[in-house]
């Protein structure tokens, strides 16, 4: 084979993607297509469950609305952990991450108790009716995925703690990996929304 | 073990190929018990259960386990050393997939021996490759195949999703200096945009599937119609994701063709941007057309003209890439290797499944002709036809590059052929026995329907194909010992996994190359007139 050329003026491509950056921009959209598929399936059996336990009886506002205020200012401690750590302060990367983390098992707990109090005291099971069937699957599927973002950012913590993580070296990795965090977040607006304020309509009405 | 535990894009790559050839075989074989079933009217051969599994474990087997990682396979060998890459964006993701593919498979199978059915004896899936609700209920689909169906598919589609993200990362951000998104081999194109409609189109399978597993497992409601569910939304959600796979599964081939092509006519292909500017139009419009498979459901006029209308379109795209490759060959100095043989073979099979496409996108007509033979005629023309026969002209071409051996011309045309002429007996008269009103999915039929010469003459078919498939493993094994030396470049051509040592060493290039132009070896041998010139 002939000699490789000399390099053209063009030969250098401008600003190279990251791949941790669109790996990660992937995954989230194939999780965007995940969930869209549950969206819209619970969209489509609101007002479709006449029979058994019905959302505007079930579902109360005061607990969720705390679990969700967690949810989202997680969000914003995220960044500020991000933040810290993009200036070397370790101590104030770990303590916002601490509290993020704290924040998002909040809301699994407070999830789980909502849970409970919906099966024993009103009797809303997967089984119960589509109602049951669809708010199980889709808050089901969101907290699975909290549980996910809650193992990544714990393992940020672990391997902080041992000082594994080098401010300079890591800090965009981290933010890559918050990435997921605040998607789960955006996940949970829609969801929010979607079974709490769309959803909570007298069944036949929407239909 | 060396290969086991490799991250080696091209060690994953071949055994994602060998793999899938192997379920190829498997898929193979249930297929001709079906055609020596239905060869004549009211044979006994096989009972109507196992053929109900017969075609639901070949139409499941040659989609997720063969031509997926066929072609997952071929584009994690190409894209780096198309791109000048040492590997993929990320190795060991790569190897997770690829493993999770295996596991998949073999979950599928396993239901021939693990699944519960009558007396407890193993039974496999039966409820057809697209599973319609509500026959996988527990009420009609006892047992537990039906989550074996589930479950292996669900699996190795994860691994198909990781190999996306890993596909797009490395086009994205791995080309080699020079290489502008514009100057990118035409398979490297073809593969962003399947990865991205595997994106968006795996996830709402396995959410669908998720679902029908509460359906069946947790007493779930979604897809049961006798307790408030609906047994359309399987339909619609099956559908969203079956088309774009359809196309998933021909886009590669496409690729195939834009490369081999081009090399084999000794032109330049022909109006490379529009093939990309078609080949991102594919990938939206498909997302647009599923209910075409659903014109007898009865979704009323206005659905159906927009579903009928939307296919219409993509026909333009796909119209568009015809002319290109005739423009391609037009005034070349075309050499019929078989490698060549096989992507003409290609575009004419294409263009009939294709014009069969439209007849069926025509919805009166579809009332008439789905779930007739007709659509079994169809998909094999462009699965098979298309599909697969892009996969053996791409085998035939990449073969001396990953092992440094030339396969045998003169076997690999009577592979040609073998499978062209067998292809035709078999799949050609479909279209008649479909049109004059038989059903597909029927295990036997009565005498004097006029369905008995069809029929046979699909059966006889078979062994002509079977014994192109053995020449080729013949010709593989034979060429792997002792086939003519290939050397780096054996077709003279383009593109820069040429430009590297056959088999490629485990990094790829010694130097990472630079890049020109489109075709970046051709400006290195022809340095009085590099295609950078044109630019
Ligand atoms: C011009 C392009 C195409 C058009 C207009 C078209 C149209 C259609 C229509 C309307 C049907 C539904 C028939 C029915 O069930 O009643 C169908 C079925 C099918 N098509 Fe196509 N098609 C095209 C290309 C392709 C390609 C490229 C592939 C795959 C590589 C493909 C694979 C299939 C399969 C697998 C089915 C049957 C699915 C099943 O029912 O099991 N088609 N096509
Ligand atoms: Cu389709």
């Amino acid at each position: 084979m002939t000699a490789l050329p000399a390099t053209t003026s063009n030969a250098r491509l401008t600003a190279p993607l990251s791949r941790a950056k669109v790996g990660m921009a992937s995954l989230i959209f194939m999780e965007s297509a995940f969930f869209s598929a549950f969206l819209v399936t619970y969209l489509y059996y609101i007002g479709k469950s006449p029979d058994g336990p019905q959302p505007l009886d079930c579902l109360e506002l005061n607990l969720v609305l705390v679990n969700s205020v967690c949810l989202l200012s997680s969000s914003i401690t995220v960044v500020l952990a991000v933040r810290s750590l993009a200036r070397g302060a370790m101590g104030a990367f770990r303590l916002w991450l601490a509290v993020t983390i704290l924040l998002g098992l909040e809301f699994l707990l407070g999830t789980g108790y909502e849970w409970w109090g919906l099966i024993e005291d009103k009797g809303l099971t997967i089984q119960s009716n589509a109602f049951g069937t669809n708010f199980y699957s889709l808050v089901g599927f969101h907290a699975f995925h909290v549980v996910v973002g809650l193992v990544l950012l714990i393992g940020v913590f672990i391997l902080s703690l041992f000082g594994c993580i080098n401010p300079a070296r890591d800090h965009r990795r981290v933010d890559v990996a918050t990435w997921y965090w605040h998607f789960v977040d955006v996940i949970w607006i829609l969801v929010f929304t979607l079974v709490y304020i769309v959803g909570r309509v007298p069944q036949g009405a929407a239909a | 073990m060396q290969w086991a535990i490799s991250v080696d894009h091209k060690k994953l790559a071949m055994m994602y190929i060998g793999a899938g050839l192997i379920f190829f075989l498997v898929a193979g074989i249930e297929a001709a018990f079906m055609r020596l079933q239905l060869a004549q009217a009211g044979n006994e051969i096989v009972d109507p259960e196992t053929f109900n599994q017969l075609f639901t474990m070949h139409g499941t087997t040659m989609v997720f386990l063969v031509g997926m990682p066929i072609l997952l396979g071929f584009g994690n060998y190409l894209i780096p050393l198309m791109v000048g890459a040492r590997d993929m964006a990320f190795p060991r993701l790569n190897a997770f997939g690829f493993w999770l593919f295996i596991f998949g498979g073999l979950l599928l199978y396993f239901s021939y021996v693990g699944a519960d059915g009558l007396y407890g004896a193993g039974t496999a899936p039966d409820v057809g490759w697209f599973a319609y609700a509500p026959l996988t209920s527990r009420t009609f689909s006892r047992g537990n195949s039906t989550d074996y169906w589930i479950l292996g598919i669900l699996v190795s589609g994860f691994g198909s999703m990781t190999t996306a993200i890993n596909f797009i990362a490395t086009i994205l951000c791995m080309r080699c200096p020079g290489m502008k998104l514009m100057r990118m081999p035409m398979i490297a194109w073809m593969m962003l945009v399947v990865a991205f409609l595997v994106l968006v189109a795996i996830p709402i399978l396995t959410a669908a599937q998720s679902m029908l597993l509460f359906d069946r497992t947790l007493g779930a409601h979604f897809f049961d119609p006798e307790t408030q569910g609906s047994a359309i939304l399987w339909q619609h959600l099956f559908w969203f994701f079956g088309h774009p796979e359809v196309y998933i599964l021909i886009l590669p081939a496409f690729g195939f063709v834009s490369e081999i092509m081009p090399t084999f006519s000794r032109k330049v292909i022909f109006g490379y941007p529009l093939m990309v500017a078609a080949t991102v139009g594919i990938g939206f419009i498909s997302l647009g057309v599923w209910a075409h498979h659903m014109f007898v459901v009865g979704l009323g006029p206005v659905l159906d003209s927009f579903f009928g209308a939307t296919t219409f379109l993509i026909s333009i795209p796909t119209g568009i890439k015809i002319f290109n490759w005739l423009g391609t060959m037009w005034g070349g100095r075309l050499q019929f290797t078989t490698p060549m043989l096989f992507v003409t073979g290609f575009v004419a099979m294409f263009v009939i499944g294709g014009l069969t496409g439209i007849m069926l996108a025509t919805v009166p007509m579809d009332w008439q002709l789905s779930d007739s033979y007709f659509v079994v005629g169809h998909f094999h023309y462009v699965l098979f036809g298309g599909t697969v026969f892009g996969i053996f002209g791409a085998l035939f071409y990449w073969f001396p590059k990953a092992t440094g051996r030339l396969l045998n011309e003169r076997l690999g045309k009577w592979t040609f052929w073998l499978l062209f002429i067998g292809f035709t007996l078999t799949f050609m008269p479909m279209h008649v026995s479909g049109a004059l009103g038989m059903p597909r999915r029927i295990y036997t039929y009565e005498a004097d329907r006029g369905f008995e010469i069809w029929n046979l003459i699909s059966s006889i078919g078979v062994p002509v194909q079977m014994a192109g498939v053995a020449i080729f493993l013949w010709n593989v094994g034979r060429s792997l010992r002792r086939g003519e030396v290939a050397g780096d470049d054996p077709w003279d051509a383009w593109t820069l996994e040429w430009s590297t040592s056959s088999p490629p060493p485990e990094w790829n290039f010694d130097r990472i190359p630079t890049c020109t132009s489109a075709r970046p070896l051709w400006d290195r041998k022809h340095p009085e007139d590099p295609d950078a010139h044109y630019e």
